[in-house]
């Protein structure tokens, strides 16, 4: 049997062979294997190298500059470091950071423990858990755009159906409070809309953590009579760390760079109090078209997202090597 | 093979001269999409018989009207041969050569800018401002005005009642004072059942929205954006008195009267709320007041207009646009013709009647237009008294540090009108740094 399936390799090979033409068959065999293989990457690593690493080292060059985009006959100036200076320096910017800090944060922080919560309560499989878990995914399967909007509409203070919700349970006036408008209420009101879309996401990637753990560890605790908390504490949460904490990264990445739905929601107002990074990175881009400036703000983004995600990923190793 | 090369030559060219062709015999023309939009594809059609170019048109919806266009224009894009573009983009789209210039045509076509309205002409078309250099005829007339509930202000009940509170009759306010007393009036109030607000104001932050509004206050009290036009000195003109008096009357009125959630409100929310009967008076622009006057609801007799209200002197934020040949076009000659058909008196007389804004003299003169529509005699006025945001090629720049400085103050509450102005003046002192004129 194995026999004739190598004379039909060698069959198909054979013709393959004759089909090449003569030119192309000489140049191929001139080739070694690490060649070859080179052949078959090259075309990805060129599509990477034109959409990925050049733009990335234009726009380092370019923070560098006074450029503008939509002065295409301006002489472009090197100015140093001066727009670098300029972002560390200005207060606007920082308030932006910390509207994007206090973002991350919370999300962050709701969204793994109601994300984990949610994953160890599926994991009871309790009946009718798998059409819950569907019902659980859907927000995140929506447009970040119909969220936006569909959220908007819910805190609308004279018809929308959160302030009347919470009507219901104060008895304060609906219109008395505006979800969107205030300086106080905003950034909440877009964190519990990004919770809502994505504590189901935190949820999978918890349950698989959750479903990963060999049930032998717990039938193991049980002989030596440990109890709820306890496996709880020594096996289960240890155990679902790593997961957990891969959770946090992609959250983490992601909401660094949130902008759609923060758009949609509140468009960095009321003010600039909802303001993120990357809404601020829009506005001097291609509002003010402060091409130079916005690269650097771009690079200084770049960097610190890149820098925390790799000191992360070497705590998340170390984790997962205990 | 000589016949076959041949053959196959003579079928490139005359499919490359049928791709000029149908080129040269259409004309894309890109503007906002609103309601004059609307008019003016069923006026070209009149263009397009007597020339057969085919028009076609490309309208944005105005909160990304400036993004999509200005993107457009950067990248030397040739989706329009004919732009409708904002007054402000003037200043860039001259010094970048996005526009062409129209002197020579204007000469030769005997088109006069002194058939048109002076201050639109200065607004629409020229750069450096109040030069001779024209990139735009003007096309649409605009300013931001007002229009009330007539059948409110009309009943007796609250006739009665607010001479009794106020001392004075119940009437469209002339001055700001006025605007936010009445406005104030009417707040919280139940009307037919409903409970209603004062006015609908401009509180959009995206755009230009929350500055187009302010500016409406800040004018009449007398804000300038330099000491001595051309100078650029600032200090002490942005952050005057009585600059500051004004940006605290549009936030006392944003406080006191404006419907709840109306914190980034522009045209649409305005319109919404007006027609919806949740407010009593509303700010917007004159191109609106065709479609308000037919409305169903709210139209009639039970709309009125008034022209922006003054406080130390007169003044109008201005609307508007002109239009202009860009100059990345492949039917150049076809977009002159439309601008050679648009100047003509007859068509201007007809883009009024259809609910555009014409700026010609010939329609502005006629004895008969202050009554061809309840709100052109305050169009007359309004045009008379607008003041425009910078038009400098930083225009984006200026207005981006202006719309957040006054979002921050208004809405946000962050600070006091004086600090505002004063981080304004540092923003666009920075952007004139850049641009070396300062």
């Amino acid at each position: 049997m194995a026999q004739a399936k190598s004379s039909i390799l060698e069959r198909s090979a054979d013709k393959a062979a004759a089909l090449t033409p003569a030119r192309m068959s000489r140049s191929i065999k001139g080739l070694s294997d690490r060649a070859v293989a080179w052949w078959f990457i090259a075309p990805t690593i060129i599509l990477l190298l034109a959409i990925n690493i050049f733009p990335l080292i234009w726009a380092v060059k370019l923070s560098f500059t006074n450029y503008k985009a939509n002065r295409l006959n301006a002489v472009v100036k090197d100015v140093g470091l001066r727009n670098y200076e300029r972002i560390l320096t200005d207060p606007d910017i920082w308030l932006a950071m910390q509207a994007t800090a206090h973002f991350v944060f919370w999300t962050i922080f709701l969204q793994t423990l109601i994300g984990f919560a949610l994953a160890y309560l599926i994991d009871r499989k309790f009946r009718g858990h798998a059409f819950w878990t569907t019902i659980i995914l859907i927000p995140m399967m929506l447009s970040p755009a119909v969220v936006g909007n569909f959220w908007r509409f819910l805190y609308q203070p004279q018809i929308g159906l959160f302030n009347y919700i919470v009507t219901f349970f104060t008895g304060a006036e609906p219109s008395s409070f505006q979800m969107l408008g205030s300086v106080d209420l905003a950034p909440w009101a877009i964190v519990i809309v990004d919770t809502w879309m994505w504590t189901p996401y935190v949820m999978l990637i918890c349950l698989a953590g959750l479903r990963s753990i060999p049930d032998y560890i717990y039938e193991a605790a049980e002989v030596d009579r440990a109890s709820n908390w306890r496996r709880f504490w020594s096996i289960t949460l240890p155990m679902a760390l790593p997961f957990i904490m891969l959770a946090v990264l992609f959250r983490g990445i992601e909401n660094f760079k949130m902008f759609d739905m923060v758009t949609l929601l509140t468009g960095g107002g009321p003010g600039s109090t909802t303001e993120v990074a990357s809404i601020t990175l829009k506005r001097e881009a291609f509002e003010k078209w402060r091409t130079g400036y916005s690269s650097a703000f771009a690079i200084i983004l770049f960097v610190a997202v890149f820098g925390l995600a790799n000191i992360y990923v070497k705590a998340l190793n170390r984790v997962k090597q205990r | 093979m000589q016949v076959i090369k041949g053959a196959m030559l003579a079928l490139v060219a005359s499919a490359a001269s049928m791709t000029t062709q149908a080129q040269s015999n259409e004309l894309t023309l890109c503007w906002a999409a609103w309601d004059p939009a609307n008019a003016l594809v069923e006026m070209s059609k009149e263009f397009e018989t007597e020339s057969g170019i085919k028009m076609n048109f490309e309208f944005t919806p105005w909160p990304n009207f400036a993004d999509r266009i200005l993107n457009e224009l950067n990248s030397g894009g040739k989706l329009c041969d004919l732009l409708i573009g904002d007054s402000q983009w003037l200043g860039g789209s001259a010094e970048n050569q996005h526009y062409v210039k129209l002197n020579e045509f204007f000469d030769a076509e005997g088109i006069s800018m002194d058939d048109f309205a002076g201050a639109a002409v200065e607004a629409y078309s020229t750069w450096p401002k109040g030069t001779p250099n024209y990139w735009a005829l003007p096309a649409m007339g605009d300013a931001n005005g007002w229009f009330y509930r007539k059948d409110w202000f009309e009943r007796a009940d609250l006739q009665a009642e607010f001479k009794e509170k106020t001392g004075r009759d119940l009437a469209a306010p002339t001055t700001w004072d006025e605007l936010i007393e009445t406005s104030t009036f009417f707040n919280n109030r139940e009307i037919d059942g409903n409970k209603v607000f004062g006015s609908a104001i401009f509180t959009e932050r995206a755009s230009e929205g929350i500055t187009m509004g302010a500016t409406s206050a800040m004018y009449p009290y007398g804000f300038k954006y330099e000491n001595t036009p051309g100078s650029y000195d600032m200090e002490g003109a942005v952050n005057s008195a009585d600059a500051i008096a004004g940006l605290e009357a549009y936030k006392e009125l944003y406080k006191c009267c404006q419907p709840p959630g109306y914190t980034d409100s522009y045209m649409g929310e305005g319109l919404d709320a007006f027609k919806s009967g949740q407010v009593a008076m509303a700010m917007n622009w004159f191109a609106f007041f065709p479609g308000l006057v037919k409305d169903e609801n709210v139209g009639g007799d039970k709309i009125g207009f008034f022209v922006n209200p003054a406080q130390n002197i007169a003044g109008s934020t201005l609307g508007g646009q002109g239009i202009s040949v860009v100059s990345y076009t492949d039917n150049m000659d076809g977009a002159l013709q439309y601008i050679k058909w648009f100047a003509k008196p007859e068509t201007q007389a007809k883009w009024w009647s259809l609910g555009g804004y014409a700026v010609h003299n010939a329609v502005l003169n006629d004895p008969s237009f202050k009554d061809s529509q309840p709100f052109a005699g305050d169009f007359l006025t309004a045009m008379n008294q607008v003041k425009d945001f910078w038009q400098e090629p930083a225009y984006a720049e200026l207005l981006a540090a202006m719309q957040k400085r006054l979002h921050d103050y208004i809405v946000a509450d962050k600070g006091t009108a004086e600090e505002a102005l004063n981080l304004l003046i540092e923003d666009w002192t920075e952007v004139f740094e850049d641009e070396g004129k300062l």
